[in-house]
């Protein structure tokens, strides 16, 4: 069957044009979720200024969307450098979980320390204990070629189980009514530059992402390991063949970026959410995986991406004042989603009419 | 040197105009074929037709365009435009199925085949009814059919148990079975040996005394000299010329594929003061990873200032036999030494720093030694990065010399930060020699550097090799084409099984005698039949 229309692949796309067509898209997913609007009579504008603008309105809000940003920006970082490698890492959540752990042992035990040893102690602590995990299906993909995928997401049940063993047993609070962790003491918590609210409440984990984004440039793009990644990532063979020791390569990076995805956890239990808890990867995880491929891994785009999301998934419990139900507001963040990376499509290929008769030159 | 080429087409003119002598009919046509894939024009414009009983050469570089004209007859492209004639009427093809009906048969380089059928299976697969038919009678048909054209073929061998001439045979034979008259036939040639090859181009005779039409895509010119009627020459997408094998000669037909004129022939410089022994291989003995001796007791020197060949049918483990040099292989037994040092165990980084230097060219050119994605100087870095002191990796040096590479080496690139899967295959082999050549080893091992590539970029590799040699490097070459390997290297080593049958000097030898060895005779036994035979 002959189409009136054929798919063809584009040899190369200029940088505005690809914003435009990411722009489109945007365009696109704010359209159709205006049309479900109307459909489930509410006001489209309304609902989009909840979504987007409500999140970012005044300095209350802002900060709590900035704070959320933050620990996604940490953790695409990190699941950024497996990637590259072309290792799966989907285990974030868990490598989260254990650098919370890691960390809130200082926090909870030994917050006698003065803040300025704690802390970094605390940072520390979550990067080894983070990256130790993630090294665990490092070594045994890189000695038994075994699926990381799959390794690294049931780490992630495991981590879970540890947590909660923890809550319940050893670590349950001493106060509390329920098995619950203990708050942690002021020396234990990210402090902030600003002394009045709101920008109080910012603690200063915004710096340590910042910090990151740097040094994960830098790492990925002039470093001698940095490059050992991308030609891990693009083929092994042509690794071996160059004299790398590609086992040493795939566990040292991804303890690198389990590390990275443990300090995240540090972030959340030490400046987010003010002590330990079941909540402390929720789902972080695996947003940012999406955050990571939508940003093609590079960590600057990342700083962009993990805020939108971090808008994006505030506005959602904003909906909620607009009587639309959680299930409405997952569905346009679902429309959003869909439409950005269909937009990868268009950027990678161009549907063009088939010719019936070519015009001779 | 334009007015050779005018004369060329001039003469093509002539020939094709007289057709008049021919008593056979066109069995199919195509006229005015274009194909463009995004920008690229693939086809242009391009007449082709074949006669009943005709063997017709399609001869091209890469990406002339010869398999994209082919694909189309088969169905596996819709032209953009132009029509195809078969038998006289106009038909259209839009899916392979559709060609196989109208008795269009392809041969592919790359079987189509399941591994774990047998033979019969695999050639009465996808015919609708033949499951269901009396299986005795099947099989009673599908003998006849092999003895007819003499294909030498047991119906009920499992595919993943034969050589590569017997997989191609089960291919003909599918083809055969469908009722095919047109059969295409792309590189056949390229993985047999000189003894397979007259075995298929027996069959193909058998074929077009039977009234077949047979389409022959290559780029070996002695092959086209050999076996075909009329050879039909693309350059870049266009129809060059047609012309009667008969009345033309290689030295037409290649100035006619590349459009200007060339020197077939290959130089061998003599390099006086060779340097004894720079690796000495003594009783390598080599397993594979499922335990199979791969290597056994291989024992060879290579002196500094020659190019030592080695031929073999491919499989014959010379893939393991770099990797054990190059220190990715664990070797069982023996020594390697490279200048008195005996290089078994080191880890392939310390063997790259002693100065051996490896580039291997795989079935798909890019999978090893090179990172399609990754732009000229990140490759060209590849190899000497570490050397390079701190953390942090600078990519000035490599920059200038990937630049260097480009104007020495004459490698057609947009520019060197574009990645080199948009380069031509040839560009992307240059590159990987170059840069191999660039760490100035003292053993420079290759295999199949020439791969897939035209007779432009082979010939600038051949160069590139020899310039070695004169430096003093021992350079081991494995390679495929027999008749390269004859005039390129000083001596050739003939490998079958993992064991060496034969150590000889190039003008000693025929290629026929290469083909024996390659197939488990040895040399001596060659010997001793030619001088009875004498």
């Amino acid at each position: 069957m002959r189409l009136p229309f054929h798919i063809v692949k584009r040899p190369y796309m200029k940088t505005y044009q690809q914003v435009i067509v990411r722009l489109l898209a945007v365009l696109t997913a704010f359209a159709v979720t205006s049309i479900l609007m109307i459909i489930l009579k509410k006001n489209p504008g309304r609902v989009l200024m909840a979504l987007l603008y409500e999140p970012v309105k005044n300095g209350y809000f802002l900060v709590q969307t900035i704070k959320l940003a933050v620990v996604l920006l940490i953790i695409s970082l990190g699941i950024g450098l497996a990637f590259k490698m072309k290792f799966w890492n989907i285990g974030a959540e868990g490598q989260i979980i254990l650098g919370g752990i890691g960390a809130s042992y200082l926090g909870l035990f030994h917050n006698d320390w003065p803040i300025y040893i704690l802390l970094p102690v605390m940072l520390v602590a979550s990067f080894v204990t983070g990256g130790l995990y993630g090294l665990i299906p490092a070594y045994f993909k890189a000695r038994y070629n075994t699926n990381e995928t799959l390794f690294t997401l049931m780490l992630n049940y495991i981590a879970l189980s540890i947590l909660l063993f923890l809550q319940y047993g050893p670590w349950k609070g001493e106060n509390a009514m329920r098995p619950e962790f203990d708050n942690f003491k002021k020396n234990a918590l990210l402090p902030s530059l600003a002394s009045s609210k709101p920008w109080s409440d910012l603690h200063i984990g915004w710096i340590i992402s910042l910090l990151l984004v740097v040094i994960v440039y830098i790492y990925m793009n002039h470093t001698k390991s940095g490059y050992e990644i991308s030609v891990v990532g693009e083929s092994v063979n042509t690794a071996r063949y160059a004299g790398m020791n590609v086992r040493w390569i795939t566990m040292r990076t991804m303890m690198l970026s389990a590390g990275i995805c443990g300090i995240a956890g540090f972030v959340q239990v030490s400046g987010n959410l003010k002590k330990l808890s079941v909540n402390v990867a929720g789902g972080l995880g695996f947003t940012a995986i999406i955050i990571a491929w939508l940003s093609k891994l590079n960590p600057v785009v990342m700083i962009v991406a993990s805020f939108l999301f971090s808008v994006m998934s505030k506005g959602a419990g904003f909906l909620e004042y607009q009587n639309i139900s959680p299930a409405a507001s997952e569905m346009i963040q679902g429309i959003i989603l869909f439409c950005v990376l269909g937009a990868e499509f268009f950027v990678n290929y161009k549907i063009v009419r088939t010719h019936r008769e070519v015009a001779q030159k | 040197m334009q007015c050779r080429i005018l004369s060329c087409i001039a003469f093509s003119i002539l020939n094709i105009c007289d057709k008049g002598d021919s008593v056979n009919n066109v069995l199919f046509e195509l006229r005015g074929i274009t194909k463009l894939f995004g920008n690229v024009v693939a086809n242009k414009n391009i007449d082709f037709s074949v006669r009943e009983g005709e063997i017709h050469a399609l001869l091209g570089e890469n990406g002339s365009g010869k398999t994209t004209l082919m694909n189309i007859l088969s169905g596996i492209y819709t032209p953009d435009s132009g029509t195809i004639i078969i038998n006289g009427e106009e038909v259209t093809i839009k899916s392979p199925e559709d060609a196989i009906k109208l008795g269009i048969g392809m041969i592919h380089q790359h079987f189509k085949l399941v591994d774990v059928f047998s033979a019969k299976e695999n050639i009465i697969m996808g015919q609708a009814g033949s499951s269901r038919r009396n299986q005795k009678e099947l099989t009673k048909e599908l003998e006849e059919l092999s003895n007819r054209f003499g294909l030498n073929i047991n119906l009920d061998k499992k595919i993943y148990q034969m050589s590569v001439s017997e997989k191609q045979t089960v291919e003909i034979m599918k083809v055969l079975f469908r009722k095919s008259k047109i059969l295409i036939l792309d590189e056949p040639t390229a993985v047999l040996t000189p003894q397979e090859i007259d075995k298929l181009f027996e069959i193909l005779r058998e074929l077009r005394a039977d009234g077949c039409a047979i389409v022959l895509i290559t780029h070996k010119l002695n092959e086209v000299m050999e076996i075909s009627d009329r050879v039909t020459i693309l350059r870049k997408g266009e129809s060059v010329a047609t012309v009667e094998t008969k009345k033309t000669n290689p030295k037409e037909l290649t100035e006619l594929m590349v459009g200007h004129s060339v020197d077939l022939s290959i130089d061998r410089p003599v390099v006086k003061d060779k340097t004894k022994d720079v690796l000495k291989v003594e009783n390598l003995t080599i397993y594979d990873e499922e335990g199979v001796k791969v290597i056994d007791g291989m024992s060879f020197t290579v002196d500094g200032g020659e190019i030592l060949g080695v031929a073999g049918v491919a499989g014959s483990g010379q893939k393991e036999l770099c990797e054990a040099i190059a220190g990715l292989h664990p070797v069982a037994d023996g020594t390697i030494e490279f200048k008195g040092r005996n290089i078994v165990g080191l880890n392939p980084n310390e063997i790259i720093n002693l100065g051996v230097s490896m580039s291997f060219i795989p079935e798909d050119r890019l999978g090893m030694g090179l990172v399609a994605n990754m732009d000229m100087v990140d490759n060209v870095i590849l190899k000497d990065y570490r050397r390079q002191k701190g953390l942090l990796l600078s990519r000035k040096p490599a920059r200038k010399m990937a630049l260097k590479m480009v104007e020495d080496l004459d490698i057609v690139t947009q520019g060197v930060q574009y990645p080199i899967r948009l380069l031509s295959g040839g560009n992307v082999q240059k590159v990987l020699l170059g840069r191999e050549i660039n760490s100035s080893p003292q053993l420079l091992i290759t295999a199949y550097p020439v791969r897939g590539l035209d007779i432009n970029s082979s010939y600038v590799i051949y160069d590139m090799l020899n310039e070695q040699k004169k430096k003093g490097v021992a350079v081991l070459y494995i390679g495929e084409d027999l008749n390269v390997l004859l005039e390129l290297c000083d001596r050739i080593m003939v490998i079958c099984g993992g064991r060496i049958m034969g150590m000889v000097d190039p003008k000693d030898v025929t290629i026929e005698d290469l083909g024996l060895m390659m197939t488990g005779h040895t040399y001596s036994q060659i010997l001793a039949e030619r001088g009875t035979g004498q």
